[in-house]
């Protein structure tokens, strides 16, 4: 029996999480076989063919898989899940809704944001918005598993690429249309897996001065991300949100400017390697948990440390 | 149009939560209990759909213990007509909710079905996608704006990269997102008028479902703590430690 992994990707190139994903699936010790479900995708499944240690790539490209809506994937992979004991995809928006959908036209259950793989059917994943960690078993024969794709080192070798079979079926179009794209166009790293993160809270103010922020992350070559405060002000766009209910991030250097420190942010970035807080409020509960905590208005440190970092 | 809003009663979101000393999941006794954050949205959005006319009659529902009726009590302060809860003891995995809520939805032939897109306990985000599926109806889930035509709805949703809309035919079950509204509090008379709405208790025995174990929670564990760290003086102080100490610059 194999591992199927769902790739996530947007019928040009893959998304990076699906490297992650992959290497949770290594862990399940079985041949692990990737999944390009796309229009005009070719590339896609190239690249993943090139990834060590995959099997062999299974390639569908249809006009229905353009958009990739969890109506037409679902039916795609119930169609094959019969050859496979377990069904992977990262715990992305992506995965999120597509992967439910599927556990239940199988009738069997499944775990959502694996953090650690323990055996072929037990598994960890945090609950609580990261207060507790659970250890669940599965008894259903197909184990159908999002993953914390920060918990997994991304597979990054290549090898001289695999077999890609292309498969065939026809798969009715979905009464769901898709209507529109808005997506925030960044030449910054990808938040969700970026090495430095620089966040910036509600103690920025305005959106004009979380520019502020913007130039950190640029001095530092980081990523920018917020907490729901700084989401809500209208300071930045949703998806820069980092929390419980927003990206969940775990980068060898996370800076948090003028953010607090609440349960629901901390579930989205202590398991950051390093954290730094900018903070005026000395009790305030990031500092609790900050590697290396600084005290003071953030509008005098911060530039001051993006002069410095330039200096340097 | 009839809507169906599910609601989970949970622990307090401003709850800091402790795990059981012998690790069979975290302390509920006499801990403040809320109706899930993103099921109050949910209910909001509900709401504002029957002030538009877009939707004549909202119910709520709830699946657990009897105390779940407070939680349904709470949505029907809030402005859904009647209730109902099926009664149940027991922990459900996600799939099994999603089966209880395929029953009433075949029951009560709601239109709409809105949902919270994940509940802060088991935070699965699981159920509204299981549940479209076991009706084969379509799915929008994340939403952050919902516009209901004739027969058909459209949804923004929030995806990791920004925004994406997609329209669909109804009935359709929708989950909520914290950005699509801002829920509104519950006034003194209108918690005096949800006392005299129906709330209908269903024994979930009685649904005729076979619920198989899927699952088996092993253990819930605190996870491992963090040690606080030192607070430096000065910004080259942070430099200097970035670089040399803790070499991540």
């Amino acid at each position: 029996m194999s591992t199927l992994v769902i790739v996530e990707h947007n019928n040009e190139s893959m998304h990076s999480a699906t490297r992650n994903t992959l290497s949770a699936a290594m862990e399940l010790k079985q041949d692990v076989i990737l999944l390009v479900a796309g229009y005009q995708c070719q590339a896609v499944a190239e690249e993943a063919a090139a990834i060590a240690g995959v099997h062999a790539v299974w390639l569908i490209d249809n006009i229905v898989f353009e958009h990739q809506l969890a109506e037409t994937m679902a039916e795609l992979i119930t169609s094959i899940a019969n050859s496979f004991t377990a069904i992977l995809a990262p715990a992305s928006t992506f995965g999120k809704n597509l992967l439910p959908r599927v556990a239940a036209r199988l009738d069997v259950a499944q775990v959502s944001d694996v953090s650690r793989i323990i055996d072929k059917d037990t598994f960890e994943h945090p609950i609580y918005a990261g207060n507790a960690i659970e250890t669940v078993k599965v008894l259903d024969a197909i184990k159908i598993l999002t993953i914390r794709t920060t918990a997994f080192d991304a597979i990054t070798e290549s090898q001289s690429s695999c077999c890609i079979e292309r498969i065939d079926k026809s798969i009715q179009e979905s009464s769901t249309r898709f209507v529109k794209h808005e997506l925030s166009r960044s030449e910054r790293p990808d938040l969700g897996s970026a090495k430095i993160v620089v966040s910036g809270g509600r103690g920025l103010q305005s959106a004009e001065k979380f520019k502020l922020i913007e130039e950190l992350a640029d001095a530092l070559g980081a990523a920018v991300g917020a907490s729901r405060a700084a989401v809500d002000a209208g300071f930045v766009p949703n998806d820069y949100q980092v929390g419980q209910t927003g990206k969940i991030v775990a980068p060898s250097l996370y800076i948090a400017v003028g953010i607090s420190g609440a349960v629901q942010h901390l579930a989205g970035m202590k398991d950051s390697k390093v954290i730094v807080a900018i903070n005026k409020d000395e009790d305030a509960p990031i500092l609790q948990i900050a590697t290396y905590g600084l005290v003071g208005d953030l509008f005098e440190l911060v530039p001051e440390l993006i002069e410095q970092l330039k200096v340097n | 149009m009839k809507i169906l809003v599910a609601v989970k009663r949970v622990i307090d979101p401003y709850v800091k939560i402790r795990v059981k000393t012998d690790n069979t999941g975290v302390e509920t006794q006499n801990i403040k209990m809320s109706m899930n954050p993103f099921d109050e949205i949910a209910v909001e959005e509900a709401v504002r759909l029957k002030e538009k006319n877009d939707a004549h009659e909202i119910i709520a529902v709830s699946i657990g213990p009897d105390a779940s009726q407070e939680t349904l009590r709470h949505a029907l302060a809030l402005g859904a007509d009647r209730a109902i809860l099926v009664r149940i003891e027991r922990h459900l995995c996600s799939l099994n909710v999603a089966k209880i809520l395929q029953k009433i939805v075949e029951k009560e032939q709601p239109q709409l079905v809105l949902m919270g897109k994940q509940s802060i306990d088991g935070d699965n985000n699981q159920t509204p996608q299981m549940l479209a599926a076991l009706l084969d109806w379509p799915q929008a889930t994340f939403a952050s704006n919902l516009t209901v035509q004739e027969k058909t709805i459209e949804v923004t949703r929030e995806i990791d990269g920004g925004l994406e809309t997609l329209a669909m035919p109804l009935p359709a079950v929708v989950s909520t997102d914290l950005r699509l509204n801002e829920p509104r509090y519950a006034s003194l008379p209108n918690i005096m008028k949800a006392k005299r709405k129906t709330l209908d208790i269903i024994e979930c025995d009685a649904l005729g479902l076979t619920l198989k174990e899927h699952i088996q929670i092993i253990s819930t564990m605190p996870p491992p703590s963090r040690s606080g760290g030192v607070k430096v003086s000065s910004v080259s102080e942070l430099i200097n430690k970035l670089k040399f100490e803790a070499k991540v610059l």
